[in-house]
């Protein structure tokens, strides 16, 4: 197996945040060419990689969404040289004041920035001693107020700064691993695809704005109308603050989960398939809305078999998310296995009772 | 007269990279020993582990005058282990814990990397998105195999950076008062006895100055640091009345603090030496905060004694900004008014 560190953390520091793929496209792409017999980019900016199977034509696909967008932040209003922010996707306003910024002006410049807490005797007495709301948050560039009017604009995007790092046990910590993670997980299964025959064709996708309206993986399931799909995504890791039945161990196996956005059957195919591999795996729940490109998938066109699979994540949402390469492994090749393992007429098979 | 430039920014690069917690200086003290050595008569590092360094002018009639500029920053302790890599931490000195969650930071001397995380955003409960994370609900989280000692210090991993005019980098108070401090003992003047006292645990209650100044004895005593610039919009668009101090208007005087008048005949020294010099200055507003002035002035039988900072914004966070000509200006004033002490500056009330 290859190492998928370097590709993962080439990833991170290209900015991508939901609306806003082009550069991240771009590097996905780079690399998919490699992997996949065609690559294209969808209406709304999706990247779809098609691996063709060794099947007779018309053959059935399998679509994998992994989403490239990222949470972020946007310029709202600039005052006295400084940038008012408001949150692209589910932003927690507790990790920002202190965060390291880059404000991709519209000048063409990419400005180092830092989130700040007004001092208490500039704020109102209502914006309390909490955390701050978003719109009591500015961003400083440390330029001058001549400077930042010349070069930054409302709507300019502020993306988190901070480099990824390695930390003690095969543990990678930044921010965006959700779900360039997922990106990583699927490049692995096409790289394992590569001494692999299989009789489907397999379409690898890179979706859009999931963070904020599943708008990627509902235009891609309609495009490409594949037989069955799978997102992946990350799910909740244990750790400080999170060791409820929603959370998972780091590092110690990929999820599979149930719940209506699944089809129940597609879950037994993965889970006895991770068994017979001896991949460790644990069971996810979600009760109504998985959160993830599942949902969208599933209630495409006439609707279409989905299953989800996933690896801890820790921190989620954080800039510090911390994710497990073993797991990211884990899922490349689980996913890379299951698309083997789809003979002919697999769909056929697919039942309820 | 100092010079100004890359080797400053660089020292000041270095000394704000590294991490010394109040009560675990070493890793500045270290780089001041080194960068001191050879513009000093005589170096101790004293009980607490002050650096007090002395260089002796010529001529009769020379006063001893003590500057002084602190080593510790604040940060946090290794207070607990939880297993797999994952640590109870405490603050040392005054830090804003709503500035934790999602932090990169150095642990130990080794250097270990870690994070401190937070609760999933999704996982919360809707009272939860608006509290303040309680400081007793966070971790550091070295990674699962990542190791600490009880007792090891932490601090931001932040990296020292120049943007535009600006300075990005954490611990701008009070490393900028170090390298402001060791660029004085390289030009020290002949009129005086220069006593530089790079002191301990500041952030901690002002510890090291007060015996610092007990050892030198000096005659007068100015305290080097770096004050907050509040100097940002006020939320309803009225004028910013409590900025403290503003970025870009030079050295900040004191005139009163929570703990200390300092003494009227040094701020109108400062005030005419800058003025003389066509050097940029500013009053830092008069009220709360304090530096080290307050114990100095206080020692012995009483130290006439003046405080200059740096302004910096965003104060004890993992990012503060302060402008590089307000420190330019800094060492520029501190050398001019060194050069024109005379024993009369403090002779009479």
């Amino acid at each position: 197996m290859t190492d998928i560190l370097p590709f993962l953390k080439s990833m991170i520091s290209v900015s991508g945040l939901s609306g806003h793929e082009t550069p991240i496209a771009k590097i996905i792409r780079e690399k998919w060419d490699t992997l996949v017999d065609e690559t294209s980019i969808s209406r709304v900016g999706s990247l779809h990689g098609l691996k063709m199977g060794s099947g007779k034509s018309p053959r059935p696909s399998i679509m994998i969404a992994t989403h490239m967008d990222a949470i972020g932040m946007m310029v709202s209003k600039i005052t006295d040289g400084f940038l008012h922010i408001t949150n692209v996707g589910g932003i927690d306003v507790r990790v920002l004041p202190g965060a390291e910024v880059t404000v991709h002006a519209s000048s063409g410049d990419e400005l180092r920035g830092v989130i700040v807490m007004p001092a208490a005797k500039l704020l109102p007495e209502e914006a309390g001693s909490g955390a701050l709301e978003i719109h009591y948050l500015l961003v400083d560039t440390g330029l001058t107020l001549r400077a930042v009017e010349k070069k930054v604009r409302v709507g300019d995007l502020v993306s988190f700064a901070n480099e990824p790092i390695e930390l003690a046990g095969d543990v990678i910590s930044g921010h965006t691993l959700d779900n360039r993670a997922s990106v990583a997980a699927l490049t692995v299964c096409l790289e394992e695809l590569q001494n692999k025959s299989h009789v489907w064709d397999v379409w690898a996708v890179a979706t859009v704005q999931e963070e904020t309206s599943y708008l990627g993986a509902y235009s891609s399931a309609f495009a490409l109308r594949p037989q069955i799909a799978i997102a992946v995504d990350g799910t909740f890791a244990k750790g400080p603050g999170a060791n409820g039945w929603q959370t998972h161990p780091l590092g110690k196996g990929v999820g599979l989960c149930i719940g209506p956005n699944m089809h129940p059957f597609l879950h037994t195919k993965l889970k006895d398939l991770a068994d017979k591999l001896e991949i460790p795996w644990f069971m996810d729940v979600t009760p109504s809305h998985s959160g993830t490109d599942a949902y969208p998938m599933q209630t495409t066109a006439e609707g279409i078999p989905t299953a989800l699979v996933e690896y801890p994540l820790r921190y989620m949402h954080t800039p510090v998310e911390i994710v497990a390469v073993k797991d990211i492994q884990r899922v490349g090749r689980l996913l890379a296995e299951f698309i083997a393992s789809l003979e002919a007429d697999f769909v056929e098979k697919i039942i309820w009772e | 007269m100092p010079t100004f430039g890359t080797a400053q920014l660089k020292l000041l690069e270095k000394l704000t990279n590294v991490i010394a917690v109040s009560g675990d200086e070493g890793e500045v003290r270290k780089i001041v020993l080194e960068e001191i050595k050879p513009y000093t008569d005589d170096v101790q590092v004293d009980a607490m582990g002050n650096v007090l360094a002395t260089r002796s002018g010529r001529g009769a009639k020379r006063i001893r005058v003590m500057v002084d500029a602190h080593m510790d920053e604040v940060g946090f302790m290794i207070v607990a282990d939880d297993t797999e890599g994952i640590y109870r931490f405490e603050t040392v000195g005054g830090i804003d814990v709503r500035y934790l969650v999602g932090k990169q930071v150095f642990v130990g001397r080794e250097r270990t990397r870690g994070v401190i995380g937070g609760k999933p955003v999704h996982l919360m409960e809707n009272d939860e998105r608006t509290r303040k994370v309680p400081l007793d609900t966070l971790r550091i989280d070295l990674g699962p195999s990542g190791k600490a000692k009880i007792g090891d210090r932490a601090g931001f991993a932040t990296q020292f950076r120049r943007v535009g005019p600006s300075m990005m980098a954490k611990s701008i108070d009070d490393r900028i008062g170090i390298a402001t401090l060791i660029e004085l003992l390289k030009h020290a003047p002949s009129n005086i006895d220069l006593c530089a006292a790079f002191t301990v645990q500041e952030e901690i209650g002002l510890r090291g100055a007060k015996v610092a100044a007990q050892y030198f004895e000096p005659d007068m005593a100015i305290a080097v640091d770096s004050t907050p610039a509040n100097d940002l919009p006020v939320y309803d668009g009225g004028e910013n009345m409590s900025y403290n101090t503003k970025l870009g208007f030079g050295p900040a005087i004191y005139i009163a603090d929570s703990s200390t008048l300092h003494d009227s005949r040094l701020v109108r020294f400062l005030q005419e030496t800058a003025e003389a010099g066509k050097i940029p200055y500013q009053f830092r507003q008069p009220g709360g905060g304090g530096t080290n002035s307050g114990a100095i002035q206080k020692a012995l039988t009483g130290i006439p004694t003046v405080s200059v900072s740096v302004p910096h914004r965003y104060t004890h966070s993992p990012v503060s900004i302060s402008r590089v000509d307000d420190w330019k200006n800094t060492i520029n004033l501190l050398h001019a008014a060194l050069k024109k002490i005379k024993p009369s500056l403090i002779a009479t009330r």
